[in-house]
């Protein structure tokens, strides 16, 4: 049973969406509510991602609704799921590799000063405040997002998505290109952001942090809905057979 | 199964599942920045650079054109007795002569920056150029008598205008149903050159006399010394407050400015560059025949020892305008930082939210009235409207852009850059002229192997500063 009561601060209900025949998303429903982070996994293909991209504004969905706190919502386009506040970082990052970290944070929310310019150092120095809070030792700020690591990389899309006062986050993956110590960062900011009562959808293939940091987890396969465990009451043998088997535990709905 | 993975990467799960470390999962192993932690010692001229913050590729292209400039310069005065090159004239003939490709060339690079291209351009110079011609010695002169003030006016804005709505047009192809930019204006490459016979291939001349200013073919399109000078000098104190604006604005939030000797230099460049041109252009004085001309319509007699300078030529200051506007749009307003989001990662600027089909329209719509003004300049400076204006100009252009730094892959270039190379370009063809290549055919040929080479050194310099 969802152990949460009220109003979801999100539901995707009934969702599909089919490219060229193949239904990559096939009538799933998912919800997440505030201070939450539910999981949500699958082999590769699965329909993850593009079901999440449905809320992001990166596709349109073919059928179903978006609810935000209860009411429905149409979301088109990228500038529609930010006009939400919702922020997601996206697997391949979606960074401007020749622009630097602060043009990257602000991309598409340049801050504008007198006249219509964008105010650069005004933004660089924005940049600088929550990368002193998100990866300390951050210094490249100058220099295009191509010359950055892979973990620097990962942390100006981490900081873009946190900087804009999020309320529901999507994070695809968000620690495939990292060392122990950077995960170890992520995690950390996960449940700093879920005591500041962000919604977090969390898509991870690594079973372990998904015990560790979800408190619910919906398992797709093949585009459709296996079904949603609360992950302290299963073990990890559970969720695996959820994902690879499709086998359903008595304890999931 | 404890700490199995998902998803089944082997050699991911082994390191994962046993803790060792493995490189490749660790890009970055402890998030410290090592460039920056200790300065490593470098040379003076790198010191000099950062602290400068010229950009060498910058540097090396500048020293690229002055080398041009001494070779054909001493290749006169070795082979035939006088080194004509650098001389007020040719200088000055030079800026007139760079004008309407640079024109053209800044709106190419953003082109080729959003990973598109234009090469319709000299065929849209060609049809708007006719279609003004036509309509200045067709219809507005019999309509508002010869030299009617509103003629060039008019003509101006339906040139710019027309331009623009043919970009914007054939922008909308490309964005909206996804032809590739290349076929559309290959396409347009040949329907604005058909639609220039408009004409019927004859030339229409004589334009306007206010309007053929705008073309610096002779003394009265250019500004005289005085006015030459005060500009120059204006320019400088803008130069010196951009500069002293850019440290206040650093150090309002707290940045370490550049060093002031680093500024400093930087600014008393600049403004050395700018007064040497006004000094150059100053110093190239009128021929007698136009001194006679000038003072008949006074209706006065030659004064003894009269002398004029020419002054900035007009299309040469329409440049100056241009390419500070463009160079403003592309680094300080959110239209140029979306050009190169859009050209560094089209996905990633789309899910910024920004809007990358309409992005290109105006981009192209952009390009398009360049060709418009650039239309302006051309058929001005020939006196005459001719449907066979701006042949091969298109690939002057994109050559331009792209020995000016414009990379093809997108995502990097400069207007600045792009006005360099234009003048690259055309000094290595007023150049064979003086030296008596003039005929086309090695003009042509030279040209090809400069473009060549100067990509082939981009990539050698790019592959060492990796």
């Amino acid at each position: 049973m969802n152990p949460n009561k009220g109003t979801p601060l999100v539901e995707l209900r009934d969702i599909s969406i089919a490219f060229g025949g193949i239904r990559a998303v096939d009538h799933v429903t998912v919800d997440l509510y505030p201070g939450e982070v539910v999981g949500l996994l699958g082999h590769n293909g699965a329909g993850k991602s593009t079901l999440i991209k449905c809320l992001s504004g990166a596709y349109q969905k073919d059928s179903g609704q978006i609810l935000i706190n209860g009411q429905p919502v149409e979301i088109n386009n990228p500038r529609d799921a930010r006009h939400h506040n919702i922020e997601t970082i996206y697997q391949t990052l979606a960074l401007a590799d020749n622009l630097d970290a602060a043009s990257n944070l602000f991309l598409g929310r340049e801050i504008v000063g007198a006249g219509g310019f964008v105010d650069d150092t005004r933004m660089e120095a924005e940049t600088r405040k929550i990368m002193a809070r998100l990866n300390p030792n951050f210094r490249k700020f100058n220099v295009p997002v191509s010359a950055l690591s892979g973990g620097q990389r990962q942390s100006v899309a981490i900081a873009r998505a946190v900087y804009f006062n999020a309320k529901i986050l999507i994070m695809d993956e968000p620690t495939a290109a990292l060392g122990p110590q950077e995960t170890r960062m992520v995690a950390e900011l996960i449940q700093e952001l879920k005591a500041q009562g962000l919604g977090i959808f969390l898509i991870e293939h690594d079973i372990h942090s998904v015990m560790h940091l979800c408190d619910r987890a919906v398992v797709m396969k093949n585009g459709q809905r296996v079904g949603c465990v609360n992950v302290p009451e299963v073990t990890d043998e559970d969720i695996l057979g959820m994902i690879i088997l499709g086998k359903k535990p008595p304890q999931a709905y | 199964m404890p700490r199995a993975l998902v998803q089944g990467e082997a050699s991911a799960s082994i390191a994962h599942a046993t803790g060792t470390a493995n490189p490749t999962l660790r890009l970055d192993e402890d998030m410290t920045d090592h460039s920056n932690a200790t300065q490593p010692t470098v040379g003076p001229i790198t010191r000099f650079l950062r602290a400068t913050e010229i950009d060498q590729g910058f540097l090396s292209r500048i020293g690229a054109l002055l080398l041009i400039w001494l070779g054909f310069h001493l290749y006169g005065e070795i082979f035939l007795e006088d080194g004509l090159f650098l001389t007020p004239r040719n200088l000055w003939n030079l800026s007139v002569q760079t004008a309407y490709i640079g024109i053209m060339a800044t709106g190419m690079v953003l082109i080729i920056i959003m990973r598109e291209i234009d090469l319709s351009i000299g065929s849209i110079m060609g049809f708007v150029g006719v279609v003004m011609g036509l309509m200045q010695v067709g219809w507005l002169s019999p309509a508002l008598g010869l030299g009617h003030p509103a003629i060039w006016i008019i003509t101006v804005l339906a040139g710019i205008l027309m331009g623009t709505l043919i970009g914007a047009f054939q922008g909308v192809l490309i964005a909206y149903l996804a032809i590739p930019s290349f076929i559309v204006t290959l396409g347009g490459l040949l329907i604005w050159r058909g639609a220039a016979f408009v004409s019927s291939g004859s030339t229409i001349a004589p334009l306007d006399d206010t309007f053929v200013l705008f073309g610096g073919a002779g003394p009265f399109a250019a500004m005289g010394t005085t006015g030459s000078w005060v500009l120059a000098l204006l320019a400088c104190a803008a130069v010196i407050w951009i500069s002293m604006s850019g440290r206040r604005a650093r150090s309002r939030h707290g940045f370490a400015p550049r060093p002031v000797w680093a500024e400093f230099f930087v600014a008393a460049f600049a403004c050395a560059v700018i007064l040497g041109s006004a000094a150059i252009v100053n110093a190239y004085v009128w021929a007698p025949g136009n001194l006679k001309i000038y003072f008949e319509r006074l209706g006065q007699p030659v004064p003894e020892g009269a002398a004029f300078g020419h002054g900035f030529a007009y299309p040469l200051l329409l440049l100056v305008v241009i390419v500070v506007a463009m160079t403003v749009l592309m680094n300080r307003t959110r239209f140029g930082r979306y050009v190169f989001a859009i050209g560094g990662n089209p996905e990633a600027a789309a899910l910024s939210g920004i809007d990358t089909r309409a992005m290109k329209v105006k981009v192209f719509a952009l390009m398009g009235a360049l060709a418009g003004i650039a239309a302006i300049v051309g058929s001005a400076r020939q006196n005459s409207a001719t449907n066979a204006m701006g042949v091969f100009d298109e690939l002057y252009v994109i050559a331009a852009a792209v020995i000016g730094g414009t990379s093809l892959a997108g995502g990097v270039g400069t207007i600045y850059g792009a006005i360099i190379g234009a003048l690259v370009l055309v000094s290595l063809q007023t150049g064979m002229v003086l030296i008596g290549f003039g005929d086309g055919s090695y003009q042509r040929m030279v040209t090809g192997v400069a473009l060549v080479l100067a990509v082939w050194l981009d990539i050698l310099y790019r592959k060492r500063i990796k």
